[in-house]
């Protein structure tokens, strides 16, 4: 077949296939194409456990081994912004899977508007989290950069019962604080890349983009968003909660 | 002959998926009862249970993530293909720290 006769093939993917021309010809149906999609998005979360999940055992592990200095190192965490900041992650999940109803309806506005929600929610967080960050500096809680043990080697005024540390277990808060930002920082630079395609998102949406029945980027993105979401569901007990007491 | 049920379609063709639409009253629950999780597992933390914090913290972690995974994820909605490698991806998770646990628990590691 010379270059001629392909370019007086019929187009492909127009109406006389019956079918949308957002359907890739490598695919049955529209169905098969949705479910190729988020089977693949599935399968880069799945790698993304794995990732998050090394980093949780080795939480697990240390939190065994230097148990006094993980409780020490936790109670100085605020709770009152971490459950601000689970709540503000909750609703942007919400908005986020509003935001995908929206396109499955096919609503332009309300796409635009959960999305913009979402993004603002997602903003929030990460300011609750650059202010915790930036206490924790200011306290010289940040292993590496200006660590100081003073803070564990007296009895902390908001939790009396605690016994000051030795000064070799008070190192070993370094290893909890190293674990705290090594998490903490992977799960906000996936809120950042989060919120920057979102505003890719947004931006294709204003343009008339995914409420013409085509949705899989919004689908898979709305698959994104949760799955940062269930870190941090996580990460909120582990880092701030269970060691409360003892 | 009779029309095929839809656990005969499914077998036939495990990633059939028939495009389902979860209505914004479902996921107003699911945010709700994700709200209210958060609320207990805060008021939880307050109370001295001993080893306990740590489990109630964990279970509603847990409760929290599979509400989340089922509704706003979409997966008690679809298909076998998705169900199983979700399933499959956090089995295969479980075993890899299992197995790293059952190595330093088996040790002396961690006494210096």
């Amino acid at each position: 077949m010379d270059s001629q006769a392909i370019a007086t093939q019929p187009a492909h993917g127009q109406e006389e296939h019956g079918h949308p021309p957002y359907l890739r010809h490598h695919f049955a149906t529209v169905e098969q194409q949705r479910e190729t999609a988020s089977f693949g998005m599935w399968l880069f979360l799945l790698t993304e456990i794995m990732f998050f999940g090394g980093m949780f055992t080795a939480y697990m592990i240390y939190r065994n081994w230097y148990y006094p200095a993980f409780v020490a190192g936790s109670h100085q965490l605020k709770i009152w912004a971490g459950t601000m900041n689970t709540a503000v992650l909750i609703c942007s999940s919400f908005t986020m899977a509003m935001g995908v109803h929206a396109a499955e309806i096919r609503k332009r506005s309300a796409l635009l508007r959960w999305l913009t929600l979402t993004i603002l929610l997602g903003t929030v967080f990460l300011g609750i989290k650059a202010y915790e960050w930036h206490d924790e500096w200011v306290h010289h809680h940040v292993p590496g950069l200006n660590f100081s043990i003073s803070d564990f080697t007296h009895v902390d005024p908001h939790y009396l019962a605690d016994k000051p540390l030795p000064p070799d277990m008070a190192e070993k808060t370094q290893v909890y604080f190293s674990l705290y930002f090594a998490m903490t920082g992977m799960h906000a630079l996936h809120m950042i890349i989060g919120v920057s395609i979102l505003l890719i998102l947004l931006v294709k949406a204003w343009g008339g983009a995914y409420t013409t029945g085509h949705m899989t980027t919004i689908e898979n993105f709305g698959l994104y968003w949760h799955f940062v979401d269930i870190v941090w569901i996580f990460l909120f007990p582990l880092l701030y909660l269970i060691s409360r007491h003892q | 002959m009779s029309e095929p049920t839809q656990h005969e379609v499914l077998d036939t063709e495990p990633t059939h998926h028939a495009t389902h639409i979860v209505s914004p009253k479902v996921y107003g629950v699911i945010f709700a009862s994700l709200l209210f999780f958060t609320g207990l597992t805060v008021a939880a933390s307050y109370l001295e249970l001993g080893v306990f914090n740590a489990i109630v913290a964990i279970a509603i972690a847990c409760i929290k993530a599979v509400l989340v995974i089922l509704f706003f994820m979409h997966v008690k909605y679809s298909s076998r293909l998705t169900k199983l490698t979700v399933a499959a991806g956090f089995f295969t998770f479980f075993v890899l720290i299992t197995m790293s646990l059952t190595d330093y628990i088996s040790r002396a590691w961690g006494l210096w």
